[in-house]
């Protein structure tokens, strides 16, 4: 096997080494009776390719067809160096930076996302990464609960649905109450008047699933006026170059999804959780955190820190369970910020606003087609004048994969059967906008 | 001898030092190059941003030079040996990164209509069906994210399981002494109480202690197997029935699958759920600290309770099941995690798997484990293991060759870095004294472990010449960075750049 150094000259040495007379000899507290399996055996790496090409070749991916997916999930255009970056070997294949002399690399690109990250959402701190941002929400909502030491939780109809039911799932056996309001796609929601002192926190996602934009002001400070602290999910950081951050509406925990911002959509998975909060809270953060420090020769250096807080160490009383993160994708997105800088961040953010504008305007004068939302970011939900889960499979079998229909989510909702969600990125062209206005009409027609 | 370390600019050779992005920053300049936008029409609703966020602007050749200085700090994999107990550090194929970045596989989105994307169902079904071969259980969930979410969609099918049987008093989860942190934690998130079990002298549960324990308030025992003193656990099967017997689940943590891959059915051994970390024993690289995947399989008595989203065969081939209660899953405890889980991990999982294939896989821990037990006995000349006999993938020694030398675990472990060497898993498990946990996967050659046992033997002679300690203190010595003060970390915790210039000691 290629991957495999051993020669059978070494294993004989090695054996007699040990004193045994053969590798399977080393398995006798096994089970007697080996059994057999019903799986192939090795093959060439010209095999394997091709037999992951035949896979590959049975989707339609977006680099082939326009796409204005959306939903949490973003294609953006992804800067050559980046790619390269993260592929160097020591990168990649290195471990968990548990031994910090040998390490810096990987300390040092924390240090700068956990900075990179607090300054978007403008708050005080940022930790290391989550899973994604759903799982992320998850956490922010039982953190919330351990801080106020209160035991209930209210999620807005604008929260990512992915993001409620994970959270819903995540905290049923901690003996929390999770409310969820009902999806509100015209953005008309009463947080405000829901508010009071049982709460332990409202978790609120700007822009919303359905596109919109709120100020959270005046939420922020309902909130604190009965001490419930209010959690922000962004699911398309790149909004933060444009629209004025969570931190600074007086959010207490923003937690977001960075896979827009750190490469291609790979299906959903892997993404990065983003998680910050104010420096008070820390201790009662889940996940790594990097914390500057000095060496033996008084050097700055990196290590992780607040380790107390960790499963490795309080085991049961961990704040989490939390143990492998998402290291990798948080370096990527740290490389595309860093590539990007201020000019570069603010510069996609508005090309995507007035990408998606053009867009709007564009869909609205279709006849039977309504754009929802007020006001948006780089994406916005429509209503069409029949289903959009038919409309998005026929659009898709012309070769545009133009938005994603609500009903996937909400099944049950039949109000939102006609609602498809539809994103403009730098990637979109005006072309690809006249295809999908062109192919809407011909279908609606 | 002249001392040349001191230099003028900082750098050392090939050893850089390099400041933070923020320390590099030329106001304006940007790596990416976009169209001025079209217009500036704008349907932000007077939420526009009002100040800058703060970032710093470089070139690109400036953030190619910083990244790949930094990178050049980091121990890895690619680099050298990385015994690293309980992490299962083995070579990283290049092929799997090269089939995660297929268009068709890497830029595809989680919501495209079904029919446009059979061929990624495929894959993960594919993927599935290995994982369920190997393991012999009949059901798999995809998509937890790494090892602790895989243990914690275990529990709550457990816990769902329970629910469902009307046995919702059972509350105790027993966990050996010996396991991983994550157990006693996830045990927690599912509203269990942890009791601990302990050991039996011989590294392994004490199986009378569990019997013991096992009552109508236990809910399930979870055990690494092999376990983490690198011991298989011989009397898995029994322990297995005496829990099924107390109406319990028997969970099995998967972290060290890497050493029976090819060689036995967790059928065979009575499990009721494993969660596997792909990123351990099929090849996906740690990246830092993850992404990883942990899938879990299920027994038929769990099946029934896995989360959404699952894939389901029909007529029209296949489709995903997303919402927990419907027809599809309607006992489905819920949703674990965003979208369709690591859908990278998965592809570079199955590129792995395929290419070893079945036999490559028993070669695989077959030669783990002899690579391992090979370590054993080679630096029992001068180490003391914890327990005596064939070990599996891992070998465990603690600190007693260590006795009376003023050299702890730490010192010793860190003076290994000197040497070129990544530090083994120090202090785990927690049930033998000052832990070395060494691992050292199958995809290591002879002439690599040699020249580690020749070095941790030389090292172990010094400190045992009794007049070295405050050499070993102080290691290592020859990294970019020495010892680092942890607990001034702690204290007075930084954990970002701040504007200001007082930020600490930027020399």
């Amino acid at each position: 096997m290629r991957y495999h150094p051993l020669t059978d000259a070494d294993r004989g040495a090695m054996l007699a080494a040990i004193g045994v007379e053969s590798v399977d000899a080393l398995f006798a507290e096994l089970p007697a009776g080996e059994p057999t399996f019903d799986l192939p055996n090795q093959q060439s790496e010209i095999n394997v390719e091709r037999a992951l090409n035949a896979f590959a070749k049975e989707n339609l991916s977006c680099a082939d067809a326009p796409s204005f997916l959306g939903a949490g999930n973003y294609r953006h255009h992804t800067p050559a160096s980046l790619d390269h970056l993260i592929q160097r070997g020591e990168f990649l294949t290195a471990y968990t930076p548990y031994q910090p002399e040998i390490s810096q690399g990987t300390l040092q690109t924390i240090f700068e996302f956990q900075s990179q990250v607090a300054l978007m959402m403008d708050m005080e701190v940022a930790n290391a990464s989550m899973y994604d941002g759903a799982t992320a929400c998850a956490e922010a909502a039982a953190m919330a609960c351990r801080i106020t030491r209160r035991s209930r939780v209210m999620m807005s109809g604008s929260v990512h649905p992915h993001y409620r039911d994970v959270t819903q799932t995540q905290l049923k056996h901690l003996g929390l109450g999770i409310a969820c309001l009902s999806p509100d796609p015209i953005g008309i929601e009463d947080l405000i008047g829901r508010v009071d002192d049982s709460l332990a926190c409202v978790v609120v996602q700007n822009p919303g699933f359905f596109g919109h934009l709120s100020d959270l002001t005046p939420l922020s400070k309902a909130c604190h006026a009965v001490g419930v602290l209010l959690v922000v999910c962004v699911t398309e950081p790149v909004s933060l170059g444009l629209v004025i951050p969570p931190g600074a509406m007086g959010a207490d925990i923003v937690v977001g999804e960075g896979q827009s911002l750190a490469g291609p959509a790979s299906f959903g998975g892997p993404g990065v959780g983003l998680f910050a909060t104010q420096e008070k809270f820390i201790r009662q953060m889940p996940g790594r955190l990097c914390g500057e420090t000095v060496d033996a020769d008084d050097r700055r250096g990196f290590v992780l820190t607040l380790s107390t807080r960790e499963q490795h160490i309080r085991r049961e009383k961990a704040t989490s369970n939390i143990c492998t993160n998402s290291g990798l994708i948080a370096l990527a997105f740290t490389i595309h910020m860093t590539l990007l800088g201020e000019a570069g961040f603010t510069r996609l953010a508005e090309v995507n606003h007035a990408n998606a504008v053009t867009l709007a305007n564009k869909l609205d004068a279709i006849k039977g087609v309504k754009v929802i939302p007020q006001t948006f970011f780089n994406e916005f939900s429509i209503t069409l004048p029949q289903r959009a889960a038919a409309v998005a499979e026929t659009l898709a079998q012309k070769g545009v994969l133009g938005g994603v229909p609500v009903s996937r989510f909400y099944p049950r909702y039949e109000e939102l059967e006609n609602i498809l969600l539809v994103t403009a990125t730098e990637l979109t062209t005006e072309g690809d906008m006249n295809l999908l206005v062109e192919s809407l009409t011909e279908l609606l027609s | 001898m002249t001392d040349h370390t001191n230099t003028t600019s900082g750098h050392r050779g090939l050893i850089f030092e390099e400041p933070l992005i923020f320390e590099l920053d030329s106001m304006g300049s940007t790596a990416v190059d976009l169209d001025e936008p079209e217009h500036d029409i704008d349907r932000l609703g007077g939420l526009r941003r009002r100040g800058p966020v703060g970032l710093p602007g470089l070139s690109e050749p400036e953030v190619v030079r910083h990244y790949t200085r930094l990178s050049q700090k980091n121990y890895s994999i690619d680099t050298g040996f990385y015994p690293l107990g309980s992490c299962t550090m083995k070579h990283n194929p290049r092929l799997n990164e090269k089939m995660a970045r297929l268009p068709g596989l890497g830029d595809i989105h989680p919501f495209q209509p079904e029919s446009t994307v059979q061929g990624a169902y495929h894959l993960m079904d594919t993927l599935a069906s290995w994982l369920k071969k190997m393991t012999g259980l009949p059901a798999v969930a995809l998509s937890p994210a790494a090892g602790a979410h895989g243990e914690l969609c275990g529990l709550m099918a457990i816990r769902a399981a329970h629910q469902a049987a009307g046995n919702d008093d059972r509350m105790v989860v027993l966990v050996p002494e010996s396991a991983h942190g994550t157990n006693p934690a996830t045990a927690t998130i599912c509203g269990y109480s942890v009791e601990s079990i302990p050991g039996n002298g011989n590294g392994r549960v004490d199986v009378d202690a569990l019997t013991a324990r096992l009552g109508p308030d236990i809910a399930a025992v979870m055990i690494t197997n092999p376990n983490t003193c690198g011991l298989f656990e011989n009397e898995a099967k029994v322990i297995a029935d005496a829990v099924h017997a107390a109406g319990a689940y028997f969970y099995m943590d998967g972290a060290n699958f890497n050493a029976i891959v090819g060689r036995v059915t967790l059928s065979a051994l009575g499990v009721d759920a494993m969660h596997i970390n792909l990123h351990k024993t099929f090849s996906t690289p740690h990246g830092g600290g993850g992404p990883g995947a942990g899938p879990t399989v299920l027994s038929d008595a769990l099946a029934p309770f896995a989360p959404v989203p699952f894939l389901v065969h029909d007529g029209n081939g296949l489709r995903m099941a997303e919402h927990a209660g419907d027809k599809d899953a309607p006992q489905s405890f819920g949703r674990m995690k965003g979208y369709h889980g690591q859908f990278g991990v998965f592809v570079r999982a199955l590129s792995y798997m395929m290419s070893l294939g079945i036999d490559g896989l028993r070669e695989a821990s077959g030669d783990a484990v002899l690579n391992a037990n090979y370590l054993r006995v080679r630096l029992s000349e001068e180490l003391t293991p914890s327990y005596d006999g064939i070990c599996m993938h891992e070998a465990l020694f603690d600190d007693r060759f260590l006795k009376d030398t003023g050299v702890s675990t730490l010192d010793f472990a860190k003076s290994m870095i000197d040497e070129g060497f990544h530090p083994p898993t120090m202090y785990f498990p927690l049930v033998v004294h000052g832990a070395l946990l060494m691992e050292p996967t199958e995809t290591e050659s002879k002439a690599t472990l040699d020249q580690y046992c020749e070095t941790v033997l030389a090292l172990a002679r010094k400190a045992k010449r009794g007049d070295t300690a405050e050499e070993f203190l102080s290691a290592p010595y020859l990294t970019p960075r020495r010892r680092l003060d942890e607990t001034q970390a702690a204290r007075k915790p930084v954990l970002r750049w701040k504007p200001e210039p007082l930020n600490h000691a930027a020399r």
